[in-house]
């Protein structure tokens, strides 16, 4: 099949037509010069982007099927204009073994809106006691070069320097989350005036800042790379800075709901806001959003986590951490980095395709648009605006803190690798 | 006032309406015919999570004493108990007809939930949620000071103990603020939470300095499980530094009194003659609780109605 | 909350202003004179009586009651005050009101002629609340009833055995009673409708 995208922009930049054959980007014209395609899109006035990687997604399969799934999951990152997922190791089973990542593959696979990557597990049983066959899942069909045990920080400093070391060997990566436990024990929202005045239990900035500080030098010492998950305070910002700047083989994302949202939501006592780590304050926020622009933070990284409707219909204490991501995340980015001259286009292929995908260790993903390479690209609407209504998105879940609220920026088709998985909006 | 979750969101007029309703009610106590009938026909049901029985039989009585039907859940042999989840238990309590729930929870937050998360339309009145609030307690605490103290405008109020898991103690910073008092805390910087320098009040860590010359003293109550969690290195130690023994209660001004929300450790937090003695107010406290609980019941179920209630209003104003 | 109370002049949406004044002044005065009269003949000189007025505006009308049987007979007459609002059958339309105090006299209420007194009878609601809340305080002999302004449309069966003026009003007019001590002038005025 060619598909034919008619005066689009790469990067928001002149536009072009440009020719998608055989999973590649076979020609680039100056608009009204390609012959048509067998699918003709009218890309006038959108952004034409490599398509976007997301290094942190909870697809929940296998185990809470009844959260999502890996078909419902590919297809929100597919509306949300994602080419390729990591799908995080939390499962039930939990991702420690090549069986178990080898089958969350295939089913990306047969799903096919989207490349999935299984995040393999650190430890056994995300215990944080013994390695996982790290080899064993860089070696499966899955080819496994991500390892994390997130939700759980691998808290113990040699099991975390031992697996900085193991992965070497295949040029893994050990993605962080850093939550210190004992500082973090019973934690509810961030720690600071107004934890003490809704009473509940605070999760101090310096748990998440320590075990970035002692992972960025244990990273060094062992001559590895590390990458920090979802850093969400200005602190974690300046170790990462510091760090670069040092030379460590450092790498950090931030979600696009620590970019926009503050603390202030705790106060609702609603869970839809409850989130791990924990939303920041104003300050912090000012502050990842500084990161991001000068890439100190690598990469854009939704962590998606849908949960249950009564896992978040609750009291606060008893609702579930997590938030939905893949289809509000370019809108957030837009919104908060665009929109206010911190990122241009080029910047937003750099952190939410490009870097990612090198992370990743991902060949055919975030790749330059340009004649010969693959062709998983994304179109954006720059001048749409939407109201998230949770009944519409395609995840299985609703527990997205945007619902009712407008945002910038429309994806309006997909490819992945020459095929369409989203046209018009709409699952292809 | 729909609801009452926190002190906070009183007014000093409302706060002063539901400590004058209750000095009036309480009144009540002293005649033959101990019952109104001002709640005739509505029902009030008590939804305690969390184990307290002083505060349900308070609720209760006070629910009783203004003719309310009282249905009582308890953590003990309920549902509750089996983990069926506050929004379960509401809507039960929906179906049954509800006019006001009363709940204690132990999650910060869940009567607020109750009473905004569209679960229930009924009215909710905090009995004690987590480490947030408890403002019946804080309101009791308010009228017995004034009982004894009569006016709170300038007045010292010393509240001392584990202040980071207090919802007694944050919901009496807010209110004796909002009445006018003058209120200090003092703990062990381990049991003081983040941010407390932002709060209506002054902090110390030193008792005999903050308790000379003040009006009131409150004694938080010590929990055996912070005793291991090396908030203090032991309870001698806590009680040396922090407890309320009959040499620092000669430090209060002359009339001072002492408040202490129950249980008490005696010997810990405060010691048995300070309990016991004459500046002690602990038992009044306890009766105090009762008039201040029919007051919020009768205030919050009144008020449900208040908005369509224009026009009836206006023609019941010329029948008297 | 509402700070609204029973007594309180406020008419029906576009009855507010001047109505006609039914009573003035010098009318209110010469009423509270004959119904004074009334209960020391009825009540054989007073003994045993007890006035008791009904919040807001019954307890002025009831102190003006008993200074001018004091002047007539030269008795004192002891006053009470009974705030009716916890023995209301209304507060779910009504929605909950600060309470007044319930004051009674040293004597009590037992064996008494306990003699109610209220600005306006109208429904009789509040008069029946009143006997409740009494049954509760006391057990007096007898109950009478003393009202300034009768202005009809009973719900209940009880009528004023002392009635200053009857009204005749349909229900879209209001009565509205001011007096000194609660307002700072003493009138009835007759508001609404088409009188
Ligand atoms: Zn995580």
């Amino acid at each position: 099949m060619r598909v034919l995208l008619r005066s689009a922009r790469p990067y928001g930049e002149e536009p072009v037509d440009v020719a998608l054959e055989n999973g590649v980007i076979a020609a680039m014209a100056a608009p009204g010069t390609l012959p048509a395609g067998d699918l003709d899109v009218d890309a006038t006035g959108l952004v034409l982007l490599p398509g976007l990687v997301d290094l942190h997604t909870h697809l929940r399969e296998p185990g809470r099927e009844d959260a999502e799934t890996i078909e419902t999951g590919t297809r929100a990152a597919a509306l949300g204009g994602f080419t390729a997922v990591h799908a995080m190791a939390n499962t039930q089973p939990v991702a420690d073994t090549a069986g178990v990542v080898e089958m969350v593959w295939r089913r990306g696979v047969e799903a096919g809106h989207c490349d999935v990557h299984p995040v393999g597990a650190v430890t056994v049983g995300l215990a944080g006691e013994h390695l996982a066959e790290l080899g064993a899942m860089a070696d499966s069909a899955a080819r496994v070069r991500v390892f994390s045990d997130d939700g759980i920080c691998v808290s113990d400093p040699v099991i975390m320097r031992r697996a900085l070391e193991y992965v070497k060997a295949f040029d893994g990566v050990i993605a962080q989350h850093a939550q210190e436990p004992r500082l973090t024990q019973g934690a509810q929202m961030n720690e600071g005036a107004l934890s003490g005045v809704l009473g509940l239990a605070g999760w101090p900035a310096v748990a998440e800042e320590a075990i970035i500080a002692r992972d960025v030098l244990l990273a060094a010492h062992v001559g590895s790379r590390v990458h920090i998950c979802h850093l969400s305070t200005a602190g974690s910002v300046d170790i990462v800075r510091y760090a670069k700047s040092r030379g460590i083989d450092v790498t950090a994302e931030v979600t696009p709901h620590h970019l926009i949202l503050t603390e202030d939501l705790a106060g609702t006592y609603d869970p839809v806001y409850k989130v791990n780590p924990p939303l920041r304050t104003e300050t912090d926020v000012m502050a990842v959003r500084e990161g991001l622009a000068d890439g100190t933070i690598d990469a854009v990284a939704t962590d998606h986590a849908p949960h249950a409707h009564e896992d978040k219909d609750c009291e606060w204490a008893a609702g579930a951490f997590g938030m939905l991501g893949l289809e509000t995340a370019l809108s957030v980015v837009v919104d908060t980095m665009v929109s206010h001259g911190r990122l241009d286009w080029r910047g937003v292929a750099d952190r939410m395709s490009e870097r990612p995908a090198r992370i990743g260790r991902l060949a055919d993903q975030g790749r330059p648009i340009a004649v010969g390479e693959p062709a998983s690209l994304v179109l954006v609407d720059p001048g749409a605006s939407w109201t998230v209504d949770p009944g519409r998105l395609a995840s299985r879940s609703r527990n997205t803190p945007f619902a009712g609220r407008a945002l910038p920026a429309r994806v309006v088709a997909t490819f992945l690798r020459g095929r369409p998985t989203v046209l018009d909006g709409v699952i292809a | 006032m729909r609801h009452l979750l926190s002190t906070s969101d009183l007014t000093r007029d409302e706060a002063l309406l539901i400590l004058d309703t209750a000095a009036e009610l309480g009144r009540v106590t002293d005649r033959a015919v101990k019952k109104l009938p001002t709640l005739r026909g509505r029902t009030v049901v008590n939804l305690f999570f969390e184990d307290s029985t002083r505060t349900r039989i308070s609720f209760e009585a006070a629910a009783k004493r203004l003719s309310a039907d009282v249905i009582t859940f308890s953590a003990k042999g309920s549902s509750v108990s089996k983990g069926e989840s506050l929004k379960d238990t509401a809507l039960t309590l929906e179906a049954m007809g509800a006019d006001a729930v009363v709940v204690r929870h132990h999650a910060s937050g869940a009567p607020y939930r109750l009473a905004h998360s569209g679960w229930v339309g009924c009215s909710v009145v905090n009995a004690g949620d987590g480490t947030h609030e408890h403002p019946t307690q804080a309101l009791l605490d308010a009228f017995t000071l004034r009982e004894h103290l009569r006016e709170l405008e300038g007045r010292r109020v010393v509240i001392v103990g584990d202040v980071l898991h207090s919802r007694v103690a944050r919901s009496n910073v807010a209110l004796l603020s909002t009445l006018g008092a003058q209120v200090t805390l003092v703990a062990p910087p381990t049991l003081l939470p983040v941010g407390v320098d932002t709060w209506p009040c002054a902090v110390s860590y030193d008792l005999d300095a903050a308790l000379e010359g003040a009006d009131a003293v409150m004694m938080l109550r010590v929990q055996n499980e912070r005793m291991n969690a090396a908030y203090f290195p032991s309870t001698h130690e806590y009680s040396r530094r922090y407890g309320l023994d009959t040499r620092r209660a000669a430090l209060l001004a002359d009339g001072a009194i002492v408040l202490h929300p129950g249980p008490m450790n005696r010997g810990m937090e405060i010691s048995a003659d300070v309990a016991d003695g004459p500046r002690s107010v602990i038992v009044e406290q306890v009766t105090n609780g009762v008039s201040v609980r029919m007051a919020v019941l009768y205030l919050v179920l009144g008020a449900r109605a208040e908005d369509s209630a224009g026009e009836a209003s206006a023609a019941e104003a010329v029948s008297a | 909350m509402t700070s609204s109370s029973a007594a309180e002049p406020t008419g029906p949406p576009g009855s507010r202003g001047l109505g006609a004044r039914v009573l003035d002044a010098p009318d209110i005065s010469r009423v509270v004179g004959r119904i004074s009269h009334e209960i020391l003949e009825r009540t054989r000189g007073s003994a045993d009586v007890v006035l008791l007025g009904i919040q807001t505006r019954g307890v002025p009308l009831a102190r003006r009651i008993a200074a001018r049987m004091a002047e007539i007979e030269g008795a004192s007459v002891p006053v009470g005050s009974l705030d009716i609002t916890m023995y209301r059958d209304d507060i779910r339309l009504r929605g909950p009101r600060p309470l007044e105090p319930t004051e009674l006299p040293d004597e009590g209420l037992d064996d008494r002629i306990v003699v109610l007194v209220d600005d306006v009878l109208y429904s009789g609601r509040t008069v029946r609340a009143a006997l409740d809340a009494i049954s509760d305080i006391g057990r007096p002999r007898t109950v009478q009833l003393a009202v300034l302004v009768d202005r009809g449309h009973r719900e209940l069966p009880i009528r004023a055995d002392y009635v200053g003026k009857n009204i005749p009003t349909s229900s879209a007019q209001s009565i509205r009673v001011h007096l000194v001590e609660t307002d700072g002038l003493d009138e009835v005025l007759l508001t609404g409708g088409a009188s």
